[in-house]
């Protein structure tokens, strides 16, 4: 018995040492996990070679993984729905990582869903921002606790029903969009927030980001089934998340229009629809020596094929990139430009 | 008065009687309550993978065109252009790019896969046609199933009258009323209607009809959807296609074995627990290799050898303390311990296994120590007392008799690890790994991460794979839990 323990485990040393570099490896956002894992099992299939592995780790701590070093064992590409921050770029560079190049692979809209049994409704930025916000101005401009229980409350168009709106925690790269896209031009578009804004720019951050903790705004998790699931047993709540799960889960959900537009594939793509978001993929270009795969992975993710219109990931959800942006991106693909800190906020 | 005296007397009787009662009740209620939820849990389960434990499939006569494969380098060779013209083969009237590729996408993409299989292990076949049983996509037998959408279906059963109205149709038939979004299918076109009246209705062509006039009764049938075009993964055209197939009989339903026999995938169809059992039986068996050998001997060495001092008590203190650490601590540990200082591959089944094994020691130990103290001291004295050394004792007599609550022990901590999900977070092990792993160090995932993976994924089809895998993994549980029960009885001695 110890023989045998001893002969295994220093077999089991001997084959790891042979197994680094290889296959390569892939962490990062769940949002943008789905297409890489099909990209990777198409890769997978076509070359014969081992299928990458892809971890859904989420934006943030995949890009701490990619940045953590350049050596064999560290990650080779990572997924983001968000773009990379330039503080995080600054560890990569101090990490040893030399070269980082962005690869955009297309959008994904932001929608607001509710069940299909549930009202069709017409919602505006300011009116989220309302239903959503700890804090909300009254009619003097001061800060109160958020008094609306109702939609209709805040506006007679809207239903008479609670507000509830389920969507992803504070750490999701869904909800920093969320911020960006929904919360703050919501915010600013209330001439006593915008006041704070131009005041005290701190103030007026934690104002927008701070949500109501009542129940009408519920974090929900990043497992966007179990919001659709969520959604259909309650027909008067909402979600904001992923137009892909609208897209796939058409005969249980649909989408409102924010601002006066619905999102659908068409209005997202040309940029009418305005709740979106480009997807990232950020490769390591200081292990395309040692990961002799890593060119041809990039060659098969950054084609026409897969993230091109009639692509097989558009039919998997994904928002194609305009023709002139797409062509841009490949070309940029082909060249493996390095990413730059003043291209980053 | 002995009257009074009794009357008391039974009055608390019955007092105490009437309480009995009410505890056995409000017990058999617990009981009650918990089977519920465990009846709910498991049919509600059941119904939703039934779905997952059937693919639809429909024979598909594929010919290997010379042209489209060269028989010196057959990977490169275009085997889905091929499947796309043996399907469009089989639906006339399918000439734009877009409806063929919408065709084509009626089948899964293993199709095109399988044909390139068995080209290249007899690439004799180049020129020849090759038939096999086409599996359908998910969305198609989604469709198929009722799980996209409920149809209904009418046979005509009367004579329908179709005339032409410049681009659009009039369609009228006795006794049946159309509804907007209805699909018509005539023995060779199919129409939409779009407007209804009170004579009639008015459809547009999905499929251009030949004929004119009148279509006779039971010549045409209707379908109705409860949902409508844009919001359905199939669109009326599909659905056309779908039902032509299934009228001339070629669609099959079979048990689906791509469940049992593949990998990962990110198609629904496609996707097995091949992977995920595989790297789960590599995991555990490093998890018993490390934790079994190192929880005996650390329970025989507390328990027979070691003196009893504050130090000893300190590690028992610990020790029992470390049963109950949250598993997502010992994720951290491993990521520390085994991946950043001694550099073992991330993902693997033996970082996973050793990081559960980590996990289960304490559990181990304690069973351990427990079945040996079980054991009655007059057999160590017995032993002791003819003569043998404390090591004989203990392993010639001691140990066998503990065996048994030694092995439960361990296979309920291996039932648990073999449960577990958080800690393998840490270690890169939550990941789409579509690769079977051929050795514990090749990146590998486990049972409950691919139930937790699938779940997460946006397709519907992959709702009942969710499912399906489970009931896989309750099951796989269940025979652990069985053999725990097993071992037992068959080696337990009483005294």
């Amino acid at each position: 018995m110890t023989r045998f323990l001893i002969a295994a485990s220093a077999l089991a040393i001997a084959a790891s040492a042979a197994q680094a570099g290889d296959q390569i490896r892939i962490t990062g956002s769940g949002t943008v996990y789905p297409f890489t894992a099909a990209v990777a099992e198409a890769f997978g299939k076509a070359t014969g070679k081992k299928t990458p592995v892809v971890e859904a780790t989420g934006s943030g701590p995949g890009i701490k993984l990619f940045c953590a070093g350049a050596g064999d064992d560290t990650v080779d590409f990572a997924d983001a729905s968000r773009a990379m921050k330039k503080d995080e770029l600054d560890t990569c560079t101090k990490n040893g990582v030399k070269e980082v190049v962005q690869l955009t692979i297309g959008y994904d809209g932001i929608a607001l869903a509710n069940a299909k049994a549930g009202p069709a409704v017409a919602v505006t930025k300011q009116q989220l921002f309302l239903a959503m916000a700890k804090q909300v101005p009254d009619k003097d401009g001061k800060l109160v606790d958020n008094p609306y229980k109702m939609w209709s409350d805040i506006d007679a168009s809207l239903p008479k029903a609670n507000i509830v709106i389920l969507s992803h925690p504070a750490t999701s790269g869904t909800r920093s969009s969320i911020e960006d896209q929904i919360l703050k031009p919501g915010a600013e578009s209330i001439a006593s927030l915008k006041d704070l804004e131009g005041k005290d720019a701190k103030a007026f951050e934690v104002e927008f980001k701070t949500l109501r903790s009542d129940g009408a705004f519920v974090e929900a998790g990043e497992n966007d089934n179990a919001i659709v699931q969520k959604l259909e047993a309650d027909p008067n709540s909402f979600a904001l998340f992923g137009f892909s799960n609208v897209a796939l889960n058409g005969s249980k959900i649909k989408a409102a229009k924010i601002e006066g537009e619905a999102p659908t594939m068409e209005s997202v793509a040309s940029g009418k629809y305005k709740v979106s978001r480009p997807l990232f993929v950020y490769a390591k270009k200081d292990h395309l020596a040692s990961t002799p795969d890593m060119a041809a992975f990039i060659a098969e993710y950054m084609s026409a094929k897969a993230i091109g219109p009639e692509g097989y990931l558009v039919d998997k959800g994904l928002i194609p990139l305009p023709a002139d942006k797409l062509k841009a991106e490949i070309e940029n693909a082909k060249a493996m430009k390095a990413l730059t800190a003043d291209q980053l906020k | 008065m002995p009257d009074i005296v009794l009357t008391a007397q039974q009055q608390r009787t019955r007092k105490r009687n009437l309480t009995e009662k009410r505890f056995r009740r409000l017990c058999f209620a617990a009981i009650a309550v918990t089977a519920v939820f465990l009846a709910f849990l498991v049919m509600n389960l059941g119904i939703k993978a039934v779905p997952a434990f059937t693919s639809s499939a429909m024979p598909l006569t594929i010919n290997v065109e010379p042209d489209k494969v060269d028989s010196t380098a057959i990977a490169s060779g275009d085997f889905p252009g091929m499947v796309k013209d043996a399907i469009a083969k089989l639906m006339p009237k399918v000439e734009s790019r877009a409806d063929r590729k919408k065709l084509y996408q009626l089948l899964s993409g293993s199709v095109a896969d399988e044909v390139q299989h068995r080209v290249m292990a007899d690439p004799s076949l180049v020129g020849k046609d090759v038939t096999l049983q086409a599996t359908l996509s998910a969305d198609a037998d989604m469709f198929l199933k009722g799980q996209q959408t409920s149809t209904t279906k009418f046979a005509g059963t009367a004579p329908l009258s179709l005339a032409a109205d410049g681009e659009a149709f009039k369609i009228s038939a006795q006794g049946h009323g159309f509804k907007a979004g209805e699909i018509v299918l005539t023995p060779t076109g199919a129409l939409r209607v779009t407007e209804t009246s009170a004579e009639g209705a008015k459809a547009e062509a999905l499929v251009a009809p030949d004929e004119t006039g009148a279509v006779a009764a039971g010549q045409w049938q209707s379908l109705q959807f409860s949902d409508g075009e844009d919001s359905r993964r199939t669109s009326d055209l599909e659905a056309v296609w779908l039902q032509r197939f299934t009228d001339q009989g070629k669609i099959q339903s079979m048990f689906d074995k791509a469940l049992f026999t593949n990998g990962d995938s990110r198609a629904p169809e496609q996707a097995g627990l091949r992977g995920a059992f595989i790297g789960s039986l590599f995991t555990i068996l490093v998890t018993l290799l490390t934790a079994l050998p190192l929880g005996v001997a650390a329970a025989l060495y507390l328990e027979e050898f070691a003196p009893k001092n504050r130090f000893t008590d300190l590690i028992e203190v610990n020790i029992n303390n470390l049963a109950a650490v949250p598993s997502i601590i010992f994720g951290l540990l491993g990521l520390a311990m085994f991946l950043n200082f001694f550099g073992l591959p991330r993902s693997s089944s033996l970082v996973g296994g050793l990081v559960l094994a980590l996990l289960v020691l304490p559990t181990i130990i304690i069973a351990s120590r427990a079945a040996l103290r079980s054991v009655p001291p007059s057999i160590k004295e017995a032993a002791l007392g003819v003569g043998a050394s404390h090591q004989q004792a203990v392993f010639h007599h001691v140990m066998p008799l503990a065996v048994p609550g030694i092995l439960t022990g361990t296979i309920l901590g291996i039932a648990r690890a073999l449960g577990e999900t958080a800690p393998l977070l840490m270690i890169g092990m939550i990941a789409f790994i579509a690769d079977v792993p051929g050795r514990i160090t090749d990146a590998a995932t486990v049972l409950p991460v691919q139930v937790y993976l699938w779940s997460t994924l946006p397709e519907a089809a992959f709702r009942s794979r969710t499912s399906a895998a489970i009931i896989i993994l309750m099951i796989v549980l269940l025979c652990f839990n069985a053999l725990a029960i097993f071992l037992r009885n068959k080696f337990e001695r009483r005294w």
